[in-house]
C-alpha cells in the first residue's frame, strides 16, 4: 500500500517541477486549429471586389435562421462584386448562430468563411447583429475598396469560371 | 361536352376529352411528363423534346378493322420506331403511353444535359432560382455530370432590356418559345421574336418602345428559366424568402386574382414590403394571366406621401391629431347637421366600406338618403341585377354558336383581361359584334363591326335586330349571348338608357337567366358593382329595393354644397375637386375626407382621415360579372391608418352613443350585416368566398414546369350572385327614357380610355412613366385641315378654366367630326373643352 502512495506522490512531485499548462488568457491566446469554426468573415478578391454575390444561399442553408441578406444590382459605375448582384445588406445574428458552418458549405463563391475569432461578447441583443461592414475583411493591398468603377464587361460573371467538371 | 377517349398511361386507364395532348392527358391522371416548351394554354410545338415518351397504338387488321392479337391473346400494339413528344401527339382510342421506361428516362437525361451545355448555371444570382423548372428537372432527370466541355459554353452580355419592364438574359434562354408564342397566340402582340439560329438564337423585340404589350409580365411567369425577368422584381429577393398573400387587382372591373409576394426589408426600415405581384389562378376570372397594370401598379400603397395621421383644421391649417379627437369631431358635427349632411363615396372601396358608409347615413343619421357615388360615369347596376350575366358563367366557355356584343367600350384599354377572354372566345368560334364610335383593338377579331356617329349608341343597340340580317340572326339565334357595354362617348343618363335598351334586347331574345348569358357593365373601377349592391345610391336600399324617400344624388349634392343646402359633406375614397366635379368647398360648414393621399379635395377638408390601401387590409370586391371575391392583407398598415369600414363604424358608434358597436373584423361586417341586408349576398361569408375547387391546368406547386410560375388558388374563387332573371323573369321590359342624344354642331370631343392614364395611382409606379399615355388629341385629317392643326402640334385643352396641355395626332382610324382625347384623366367637362392651338402649323 505504501508503494501505491509513493507512486501517487511521485506523480504529484513530477508535476511540481513541470511548467504549467494553464495559459494567461486574455494576455496569452492559444492558437486554434486550422479548421476551427469561429466568427464569419466575408472575403474579398485580390482586386478588392467582394466575393459575396448576395445569393442568400447561406441564409437558406442556415438551420438557425441567423443570416439575413438583401441583394441589389451592380453596375459598372458602382461595382461591389462580380456579376449582376451584390449583397446590399448582410447581417448575422451571432446570438442565433450555432457555428455549424453550413453557410460556408452553401456559398457558391467561397465568400463566407468561419474564421478563427471566437471572442464574441455583447452587452445587448442589437449589438449581437453583425452587419456587412463588421463582417467584411479589409481591402487587400493589391485592391481598391468597393464600390469600384470598372470597365464595362470586365466582371460580368457572378461565379468564377469553374474547372471542366470531371 | 366533347367525346371522351380512353387511353392508358403507365398502366393507368384514363378518360380524357378528344383532342387532348398526351402530356395534358397524363397530367389529368397526376402522371407528370416533364416539359419545357409545352404550356397547357398554348398550342403545342414540340421544341424542347423533354416530353419524349413511347406511344403504342393497337394494331387493326386493315381488311376487317378487327384488333390483332398477340399469340398470348393480348392486344397487339405498334410501338413505333422512336420515342415521340407527348406534347404534340393527341390522344386516340386505345393508345398506350409509357412515360417511365429506361429508354424514356435516358432520353430526358440527354435532353437536360444538352440544354445545360449552353445554360450559364448562375442559379445563385438568378431570380428564377428556387422556382425554376430547369433547376427542378435537372435535379429529377439530369445525369449529374456533363460530357461537354464547360469552356465551350456560349457567353453573352447579361441582362438586355426588352423595354423598361422586362429584361432578357440570353444565355439562360433554352429556346422554348413560350414567350413568343404567348405574345402571338394569347396576347396578339407579336412584338418579340426569335432572331438568328442555333446557339446564336436570341429573343429580340421589334416594337418601339421595346416589348410594347400590356401583357409582357406574363412571359416572365411562363418562362421556364430565368431568361425573362421583370424590372420590378430584379434581385428583389429569393423566391423562398417571400410570403404570399392572396388578393385582387384593385384596378379594373374584372377583379383579376393575384398573389402579392412580400418580404420584410432592412432597406425599408424593417417594413414588410411588396416585392412582386403574380397571377393567382382563377379560370372563371383571369385564368393565369394578369395585365401589366395589375402587376406593376402597386407602389402607391407604399408611397412616402400616404396620409399617416388624422388631420384636423385648426386656425386654417390641417394639423395632426389623435383618432379619438378627429372621430369625435366628425360624429358631433354630422349628428348636429342631420338632414343637411350628405355623403359621396368612391368606387375603389370594398363592399364592407360601402355598406358602412350607407349605414352611417341611413341608420346613424336617421334615414338620411343623401348619399351617392362621387364620380358617376356608367349606370345600369339595377339592370345588371336583373339581367346581368347569370351565375355559373365563364367567359372561357363561350365558343361556337355563341355571340358576344361589345358596345361603347374599348376593352383592351379598360379591362384588358376581358379583352383577352372575348378575343379567345371569338377564336373559339363565337361571333363577336363590336359597336363603337371608333376603331378599337377588338375590331380585328370581330365578325361584325359598326362605327356609329357619336350619341347613336342607344339607337344602334335598339335596332340591332333590324339593322343587318346576319347580325340579327347572330344575336337572336345565339346559343348564348353576352353583352358588354361601357360609357365611351356617352353621358351618365345615356348609359342608363343604353343599359335598359340592351336589357330589353336580352329579354326579347330570351338570353337571360341561364349561365353564359346576360349583360356585363364595363365599370370604370374595381368595385362600381359593389357601390350598386351596397346601395350607395340615393334612391335604393341594400338589395336593390327602391327607397320611398329618395335623397339627393351626386349632382344635387354638388349643387347643394355650392348653394348652402348641404352644410356637411363626408367624402370617402373620391376626389371630386380633382375630377372637376366640385369647384371648391362652396358654402359647406364642415367637410370630412377619408383618403390615402392629401388630394385636392382633402386639402380643402376640415377633417382628413387616413385610410388603409387594399394591400393593408381585407375585404371583398364584386366584379363586373357580379362575382364577389375576397382579398387578404399583404403588408402592415402605413402610419396610423385604419380600414375605411372601421373608421365609418367608429363614427357610427360615436353618433349612436355606443348602441351600434364597431365590428371586430371585416369578415363580421360581411357575415353579420351585408349578408343579412343584401338579398343576393345572403348565402355568402368569408368562408364560402374562400372555397376552392380543382382547376385545370394545374399550376403552382411541384409541377411548376407545367403551367409556369403562377400561384395555385388556395384562397377562394369567389361566388357569383344570381341575377333576378334566374329565379323569376321580370314581368315587363325596362322603360327606356327618351333622351335627346344630339351632339352640338362642330367637332365632337370624346375621351377614350388608356390603360396607363396619368393619374393618382399610376404615377407612383416609376417603371411605367415612359409608358404613360401622352395627352393626345387624335383627329381625322379633314378636321385637322379645317382647324389648321398639324400632326405633332402642341395644343391646350381649356376645361372650365383649367388648361391641359396636349399634342395633336392625325390618324387614319379617327372618324371624321370627332376628336379623340387619349391620355387624360377623367375630368368633368373634358368633352366640352375648347381646343386652343399653341403654335401655328409649320407650312412648307
Amino acid at each position: 500500500m505504501i508503494l501505491e502512495i509513493l507512486k501517487g506522490l511521485g506523480t504529484t512531485a513530477k508535476h511540481l517541477v513541470r511548467p504549467p499548462v494553464t495559459i494567461q488568457y486574455p494576455e496569452v491566446k492559444r492558437p486554434v486549429r486550422y479548421r476551427f469554426k469561429g466568427r464569419h468573415e466575408l472575403k474579398r478578391y485580390d482586386n478588392g471586389l467582394e466575393k459575396c454575390i448576395g445569393c442568400a444561399l447561406c441564409a437558406a442553408a442556415c438551420p438557425a435562421d441567423a443570416i439575413f441578406v438583401e441583394a441589389s444590382e451592380n453596375t459598372d459605375a458602382q461595382r461591389y462584386s462580380p456579376g449582376e448582384r451584390y449583397a446590399s445588406t448582410y447581417e448575422i445574428n451571432m446570438l442565433r448562430c450555432i457555428f455549424c458552418g453550413y453557410c460556408e458549405d452553401a456559398c457558391p463563391t467561397e465568400a463566407i468563411v468561419l474564421e478563427h475569432d471566437y471572442e464574441l461578447s455583447f452587452v445587448d441583443r442589437a449589438s449581437a447583429i453583425y452587419t456587412k461592414e463588421m463582417l467584411i475583411v479589409p481591402v487587400p493591398d493589391s485592391g481598391t475598396s468597393t464600390p469600384q468603377q470598372v470597365e464595362a464587361g470586365s466582371f460580368d460573371r457572378a461565379i468564377p469560371d469553374m474547372e471542366d467538371p470531371k | 361536352m366533347s367525346d371522351l377517349v380512353s387511353i392508358n398511361v403507365d398502366g393507368v386507364d384514363i378518360e380524357v376529352p378528344a383532342g387532348t395532348t398526351v402530356v395534358d392527358a397524363a397530367m389529368r391522371a397526376d402522371i407528370q411528363i416533364p416539359v419545357f416548351c409545352h404550356h397547357p394554354k398554348l398550342e403545342p410545338v414540340g421544341m424542347c423534346r423533354m416530353c419524349l415518351v413511347r406511344i403504342g397504338m393497337p394494331v387493326r387488321d386493315r381488311a376487317t378493322g378487327e384488333l390483332l392479337k398477340e399469340p398470348d391473346g393480348s392486344v397487339q400494339y405498334n410501338w413505333g420506331r422512336t420515342l415521340q413528344t407527348g406534347c404534340t401527339v393527341r390522344v386516340a382510342p386505345g393508345m398506350h403511353v409509357v412515360t417511365n421506361s429506361a429508354e424514356a428516362k435516358d432520353a430526358r437525361d440527354d435532353i437536360i444535359e444538352f440544354l445545360l451545355t449552353s445554360h450559364p448555371l448562375d442559379c445563385p444570382i438568378c431570380d428564377k432560382g428556387g422556382e425554376c423548372p430547369l433547376q427542378n428537372l435537372t435535379m429529377a432527370h439530369g445525369g449529374g455530370t456533363s460530357r461537354f466541355n464547360f469552356n465551350d459554353k456560349l457567353t453573352n452580355d447579361k441582362s438586355v432590356p426588352l423595354g423598361e419592364l422586362i429584361y432578357l438574359d440570353r444565355e439562360r434562354c433554352i429556346q422554348c418559345a413560350r414567350c413568343t408564342r404567348f405574345q402571338s397566340e394569347i396576347a396578339d402582340d407579336p412584338v418579340i421574336a426569335f432572331h438568328n439560329r442555333g446557339r446564336h438564337l436570341e429573343i429580340v423585340t421589334m416594337s418601339d418602345p421595346g416589348f410594347d404589350s400590356y401583357w409582357s409580365g406574363n412571359t416572365t411567369d411562363i418562362c421556364p428559366v430565368g431568361a425573362l425577368t421583370t424590372a420590378d422584381f430584379r434581385f428583389g429577393a429569393r423566391p423562398w424568402e417571400l410570403t404570399p398573400a392572396a388578393t385582387l387587382s384593385p384596378h379594373d372591373a374584372a377583379g383579376e386574382n393575384i398573389t402579392v409576394s412580400t418580404r420584410r426589408e432592412a432597406k425599408s426600415g424593417g417594413r414588410v414590403v411588396v416585392k412582386r405581384i403574380m397571377p393567382r389562378q382563377n379560370e372563371w376570372v383571369n385564368e393565369i394571366w394578369i395585365s401589366d397594370r395589375t402587376r406593376f401598379v402597386h407602389h402607391f400603397a407604399e408611397a412616402a406621401d400616404r396620409l399617416k395621421m388624422p388631420l384636423v383644421r385648426k386656425n386654417g391649417q390641417l394639423t395632426p391629431t389623435t383618432w379619438d379627437e378627429a372621430l369625435t369631431l366628425v360624429a358631433e358635427k354630422l349628428a348636429a347637421t342631420g338632414e343637411q349632411a350628405a355623403g359621396l363615396a368612391g368606387d375603389r372601396l370594398s363592399n364592407e366600406d360601402l355598406f358602412m358608409f350607407q349605414k352611417l347615413f341611413r341608420k346613424a343619421l336617421n334615414k338620411n338618403n343623401n348619399i351617392d357615388l362621387a364620380n358617376k360615369r356608367l349606370a345600369g347596376g339595377d339592370v345588371t341585377a336583373d339581367v346581368g350575366i347569370a351565375s355559373g358563367s365563364n367567359l372561357g366557355d363561350l365558343g361556337k354558336g355563341d355571340t358576344i356584343v361589345v358596345i361603347a367600350t374599348d376593352l383592351h384599354e379598360e379591362v384588358p383581361i376581358w379583352w383577352l377572354r372575348v378575343k379567345q372566345a371569338s377564336e373559339r368560334g363565337a361571333r363577336l359584334i363590336v359597336l363603337n364610335v371608333r376603331e378599337t383593338r377588338l375590331d380585328k377579331h370581330a365578325s361584325f363591326v359598326m362605327h356609329y356617329a357619336p350619341g347613336q349608341a342607344i339607337a344602334v343597340a335598339g335596332n340591332l335586330l333590324e339593322h343587318d340580317e346576319e347580325v340579327a340572326t347572330a344575336v337572336r339565334d345565339a346559343d348564348n349571348l353576352v353583352i358588354f357595354y361601357g360609357y365611351e362617348g356617352l353621358s351618365y343618363d345615356e348609359t342608363d338608357a343604353l343599359a335598359r335598351t340592351l336589357g330589353n334586347l336580352l329579354l326579347e331574345t330570351e338570353h337571360v337567366g341561364r349561365p353564359n348569358n346576360g349583360l356585363i357593365a364595363v365599370w370604370p373601377r374595381n368595385n362600381t358593382q359593389g357601390v350598386w349592391d351596397m346601395a350607395v345610391h340615393p334612391g335604393l336600399t341594400p338589395g336593390y329595393r327602391a327607397d320611398r324617400n329618395p335623397g339627393l344624388d351626386a349632382n344635387a349634392i354638388y349643387a347643394g354644397a355650392e348653394s348652402g343646402d348641404i352644410t356637411a359633406l363626408y367624402i370617402v375614397g373620391a376626389d371630386p375637386v380633382g375630377d372637376g366635379l366640385m369647384p371648391g368647398r362652396g358654402a359647406l360648414d364642415f367637410m370630412v375626407v377619408q383618403e390615402l393621399f392629401l388630394t385636392e379635395t382633402a386639402q380643402l377638408a376640415d377633417v382628413v382621415l387616413p385610410a388603409q390601401s387594399w394591400l393593408e387590409r381585407d375585404g371583398t370586391f364584386t366584379n363586373g360579372e357580379r362575382r364577389v371575391q375576397r382579398y387578404n392583407p399583404a403588408i402592415q398598415k402605413v402610419g396610423d391608418s385604419r380600414p375605411d369600414w372601421q373608421i365609418l363604424a367608429q363614427v357610427i358608434e360615436k353618433i349612436t352613443e355606443g348602441s351600434e358597436k364597431t365590428p371586430f373584423a371585416a369578415s363580421l361586417v360581411f357575415s353579420k350585416e351585408i349578408a343579412k341586408s343584401v338579398r343576393a349576398y345572403k348565402d355568402m361569408d368569408y368562408r364560402t368566398l374562400g372555397q376552392v375547387v380543382e382547376q385545370f391546368p394545374k399550376v403552382g406547386g411541384d409541377d411548376l414546369y407545367y403551367g409556369g410560375t403562377s400561384y395555385a388558388n388556395e384562397a377562394g374563387i369567389g361566388q357569383q350572385w344570381s341575377a333576378s332573371a334566374e329565379s323569376k323573369k321580370p314581368k315587363k321590359p325596362f322603360d327606356v327614357p327618351e333622351l335627346d342624344v344630339t351632339r352640338p354642331a362642330g367637332l365632337v370631343l370624346l375621351r377614350v380610355a388608356a390603360l396607363y392614364t396619368p393619374g393618382t395611382l399610376n404615377q407612383y409606379s416609376e417603371l411605367l412613366h415612359a409608358r404613360m399615355a401622352k395627352p393626345t388629341v387624335m383627329l381625322h385629317y379633314a378636321d385637322a385641315d379645317q382647324l389648321g392643326i398639324a400632326d405633332g402640334m402642341s395644343l391646350v385643352l381649356r376645361v372650365n378654366g383649367t388648361e391641359l396641355p396636349a399634342t395633336a395626332s392625325i390618324q387614319d382610324g379617327v372618324p371624321s367630326g370627332v376628336a379623340l382625347l387619349r391620355g387624360f384623366a377623367w375630368r368633368k367637362g373634358l368633352e366640352s373643352a375648347e381646343i386652343v392651338k399653341v403654335q401655328t402649323p409649320i407650312t412648307a
